[in-house]
């Protein structure tokens, strides 16, 4: 799979609930946030946790996300980064 | 443990003298501990792995120390260039300064701290950690406790750590989420320029390449 976003991309956390394994935090679902880092493609956890192999490959993404925009109130300056696979995302313009 | 000759053991008979330590291995009261050995002991029987595999692995493991994290650490500091290649691709200027093979260890960035930005990592989901760099996590970065606050709260995380940072220091909470790990490089405390590489690499501390300390001497 291909790499659709492009570091500074304005994304948003799809706020999804699924019942099986995922490595997308709950804190996260449903938060705006900025390409940070374009990582390589890797396999689909979501997949491995079941034995499977885990293509296609994913894209991975560091995402960079305002202290408000997640807890909705501010501590100084301060950002929370974390890696999103790319069907987590989606644009947010 | 005292002395107790009475305490059980389930496997042959040994010898042992009445100061003799109860070993790990001997203690298989929790539950997990009792999958770990129903498995290890399955998985060699049907030669998966054999148990020499499994001690080379739990060797490799061992032999994986912050040391190792301070003498990047260390290197990034006295030599530019070797920093710019660590930030840009961490495996390979490792790989080159230790002379260790990471292969078959997870993917790896350094992130920099400066006076102006300062990162702390955690894995919120679990217990991801640059062991290839610094070994074994410590217990407490496992924690819920830690793994739940340090994103919530993190200035006052740091400041229970004994970090108290001014506020016009950025904070990036770095949550290792998915397969990559992530190693800070402490900012360089100053007046250490007469210092030489080796005793550079004494000042640095595992929780500083965490990034829930600083360095003493660092200047903001």
């Amino acid at each position: 799979m291909k790499p659709v976003f492009v570091t500074g991309d304005k994304v948003k956390v799809r706020a999804a609930e699924v019942a099986t394994h995922c490595r997308t935090p709950h804190y996260l679902r449903g938060k705006r946030g900025i390409v940070a880092r374009v990582f390589g493609a890797y396999p689909n956890p979501e997949q491995l946790a079941y034995h499977r192999l885990g293509v296609p490959y994913l894209p991975l993404y560091q995402i960079e996300f305002d202290f408000k925009e997640v807890w909705g109130k501010a501590a100084g300056a301060t950002v929370i980064t974390a890696d999103i696979y790319q069907h987590w995302l989606e644009r947010d313009n | 443990m005292s002395g107790d000759h009475h305490h059980p053991h389930g496997d042959k008979a040994h010898d042992h003298d009445s100061h003799a330590p109860v070993s790990e291995a001997h203690d298989i009261s929790s539950e997990s501990a009792l999958l770990e050995r129903a498995l290890r002991e399955l998985l060699i029987e049907k030669n998966i792995f054999t148990a020499g595999d499994l001690r080379r692995q739990i060797e490799l493991t061992e032999s994986r120390t912050p040391e190792l994290g301070a003498k990047v650490v260390a290197r990034a500091w006295t030599d530019a260039q070797y920093k710019a290649r660590l930030l840009a691709d961490a495996k390979p200027a490792i790989e080159n300064l230790l002379g260790i093979d990471l292969n078959l260890t997870p993917e790896l960035t350094v992130v920099e701290n400066t006076a102006a930005r300062h990162h702390v990592i955690c894995c919120t989901l679990c217990s991801c950690y640059p062991r290839a760099v610094l070994g074994i996590p410590p217990a407490w970065y496992k924690s819920p406790e830690y793994r739940a606050r340090v994103v919530r709260e993190p200035r006052e995380v740091l400041a229970e750590f004994g970090t108290q940072l001014p506020d016009d220091v950025e904070i990036r909470v770095v949550d290792s989420t998915a397969d990559m790990r992530y190693m800070v490089l402490p900012l360089r405390p100053r007046d250490t320029g007469h210092l030489s590489e080796q005793e550079l690499i004494a000042l640095i501390t595992r929780d500083s390449m965490i990034g829930v300390s600083v360095l003493a001497g660092s200047q903001y």
